[in-house]
């Protein structure tokens, strides 16, 4: 660490490492990619590996490859694991929708709009941001269950529509603020209103902002694991995390290389929406840690 | 932000009918924060005055519940397991992504591979699949001890031993470092090449570079990523409730606070022993993520 600084008037970004100093810095970043990634690529070997191998080889070739994991798998739950996956599907997707419309509609507000109390609900909807769940659940569950949405979808998806995901608004009311004042005053100035200012000029301005919320969404909707598991106690309307968790549970003897197979399928759409959308995934999230 | 300078001319006509545009805007939330949020709220401070098992009206106990909380032993374990898992996991996974972050900082070839490859844990690491993973990485015959006996060690079962359970789901929670390395490396990104050069040319080394530029100019981000963390790290559950098969076991060694709150609130329906506990993890939260505010003054520099 004691080498001499190197020449002075060059960006940082851009400043020439001796190259044994670059070689083992890569070398020490392959070294630490390799050990984060290596669960994951185990997994997947494991998942067309026979049960018994599973438990004897540690190496991430398979030397047998069998897909007997994935069709076993896919049947060993009471339903076929397609409905378990579309039951999640079906949640994910009304939540996208539900969060885009409800929280760019606040974030519109909050960003151009000039009116009493702004501050306090904007501190308010912070707070809000903060909160365990834990908090909010035993009541959420008395409620749902007075109006019988238990063991329903329902709880899930309406609240999405009701903009209770607030970091999306923080996010949206950061992204509306930068785009340029100027273009919603010509609006007006042609004598558009705001609902059609918003859904005419920001909104397709704030793509970048929509899908980073959509893709975000997907994925902790996806995940989500608690409130499906107080929710959804049907078996019929069990989700993807739910339904593994019961696979898990079921058998005396658990059927490792079934299990890893399913969890695979379940983990392949967030991993899909990653490749597609890594970019906005970390400039989103780089936004949020910023001012 | 201005909104109490405005000319009397100002105020008029546009800014009343702002008001009402305004709150049409924010109508859905505001009915979801006053259903979802608000009341639920409220509605959890009352029962946590009570004894309510959701067949019967809630009865009022008074500080029953509070006081029962007190000499519940199990609890008391929940909350030790939960501070030791906070205290160990969020420390180490900041310094992963802050060491991460800095090698990654200086025009790296490969950075959004890198990146990504890191990154990628984060987004994973919340779901029942990677729990599955882990019990069975960490099982008796799972890989670490595969790998182990490769090397002639024989080891244990990891998660179902009660000295080592715990440890396991730190690591879990420090595999996670990507989301927070994401936040740094942006604030890196945002310290002025400029300061560099002239420090460079007063002479200053890189160590000296490092903790007088690049620490302090990044405090506001590493106490952003603190509190965030740690709040999250409070709230785990998942990983807990499926590597434990949801009994926080071996011998409560993994009883997560919210686990025991599940377990009370809707394993045997004490909702109103539950509610008293939420609100107390709501006070513990917010009291810590208060004295790191005041802590704050002391070290985070916020720059101009």
């Amino acid at each position: 660490m004691t080498e001499p600084t190197t020449t002075a008037g060059v960006r940082p970004a851009s400043r020439a490492d001796p190259p044994a100093r670059r070689i083992s810095k890569h070398a020490l970043l392959i070294i630490f990619g390799v050990v984060m990634i290596y669960p994951l690529l185990w997994m997947v070997s494991s998942s067309v590996k026979p049960t018994e191998v599973i438990f004897r080889d540690p190496s991430i070739w398979p030397r047998q490859f069998d897909l007997g994991n994935y069709t076993d798998g896919w049947t060993a739950l009471a339903q076929p694991f397609h409905h378990y996956l579309w039951n999640s599907a079906v949640i994910a997707a009304a939540s996208i929708v539900g969060n885009l419309l409800s929280c760019s509609l606040a974030a519109y507000a909050f960003a151009r709009l000039e009116f009493r109390g702004r501050r306090t609900l904007f501190a308010a909807m912070l707070a809000t941001m903060m909160l365990p769940i834990h908090v909010l659940i035993v009541p959420q569950y008395v409620l749902f269950s007075q109006l019988d949405w238990i063991n329903t979808s329902l709880p899930l998806i309406v609240p999405k529509f009701l903009a209770t995901d607030a970091f999306f608004i923080f996010l949206m009311v950061q992204f509306i603020r930068s785009l340029p004042r100027e273009l919603d005053e010509a609006a007006r100035m042609d004598g558009c209103g705001h609902l059609r200012i918003y859904w005419r000029i920001i909104m397709p301005l704030s793509v970048p902002a929509l899908a980073t919320s959509a893709l975000f969404t997907f994925i902790w909707t996806w995940n989500d694991f608690f409130s499906q598991l107080i929710f959804l106690t049907n078996p019929d309307l069990y989700t993807v995390p739910v339904a593994l968790r019961s696979f898990m549970d079921g058998q005396g003897e658990t059927a490792w290389g079934q299990l890893f197979a399913m969890s695979i399928v379940g983990l392949a759409p967030i991993f899909g929406f990653f490749l597609a959308g890594q970019r906005y995934l970390t400039q989103g999230l780089a936004t949020t840690g910023l001012k | 932000m201005s909104d109490r300078t405005g000319t009397p001319a100002r105020r008029s006509g546009p800014r009343r009918r702002d008001n009402r545009v305004a709150y049409g805007f924010l109508a859905p939330w505001i009915v979801g924060m006053l259903v979802f949020t608000i009341g639920p709220i409220l509605a959890s401070l009352y029962l946590s005055f009570t004894d309510y098992t959701l067949l019967s009206p809630p009865q009022w106990l008074g500080l029953e519940n509070y006081q029962r909380m007190l000499e519940d032993s199990r609890l008391h374990k929940s909350l030790l397991v939960t501070f030791q898992y906070v205290f160990v996991s969020v420390p180490l996974q900041l310094v992963l992504a802050l060491g991460l972050a800095l090698l990654l900082n200086r025009g790296v070839r490969g950075l959004s591979i890198y990146r990504s490859v890191y990154y990628l844990p984060s987004l994973l690491a919340g779901s029942v699949s990677i729990a599955i993973l882990w019990r069975q990485i960490f099982g008796s015959e799972g890989l670490i001890n595969q790998l182990l006996a490769r090397v002639g060690i024989e080891g244990v079962s990891w998660v179902s031993h009660p000295d080592f359970a715990l440890g396991t789901l730190v690591v879990l929670n420090a595999w996670t470092f990507g989301a927070p390395m994401v936040i740094f490396l942006a604030g890196l990104r945002q310290i002025p090449a400029t300061y560099y050069e002239a420090a460079s040319v007063d002479g200053a080394g890189r160590m000296s570079q490092f903790f007088r530029i690049t620490i302090p100019l990044l405090t506001p981000i590493i106490f952003f990523n603190l509190i965030l963390q740690m709040i999250g790290a409070f709230q785990s559950f998942t990983q807990a409730f499926v590597v434990s098969g949801g009994s926080g076991g071996p011998a409560d060694s993994t009883l997560l606070y919210t686990l025991y709150l599940y377990e009370r609130g809707f394993g045997s329906f004490e909702m109103g022993y539950a509610s008293a506990m939420a609100w107390t993890l709501l006070v513990i939260i917010a009291g810590l993520t208060g004295v790191n505010f005041l802590f704050a003054k002391r070290w985070v520099f916020y720059g101009d």
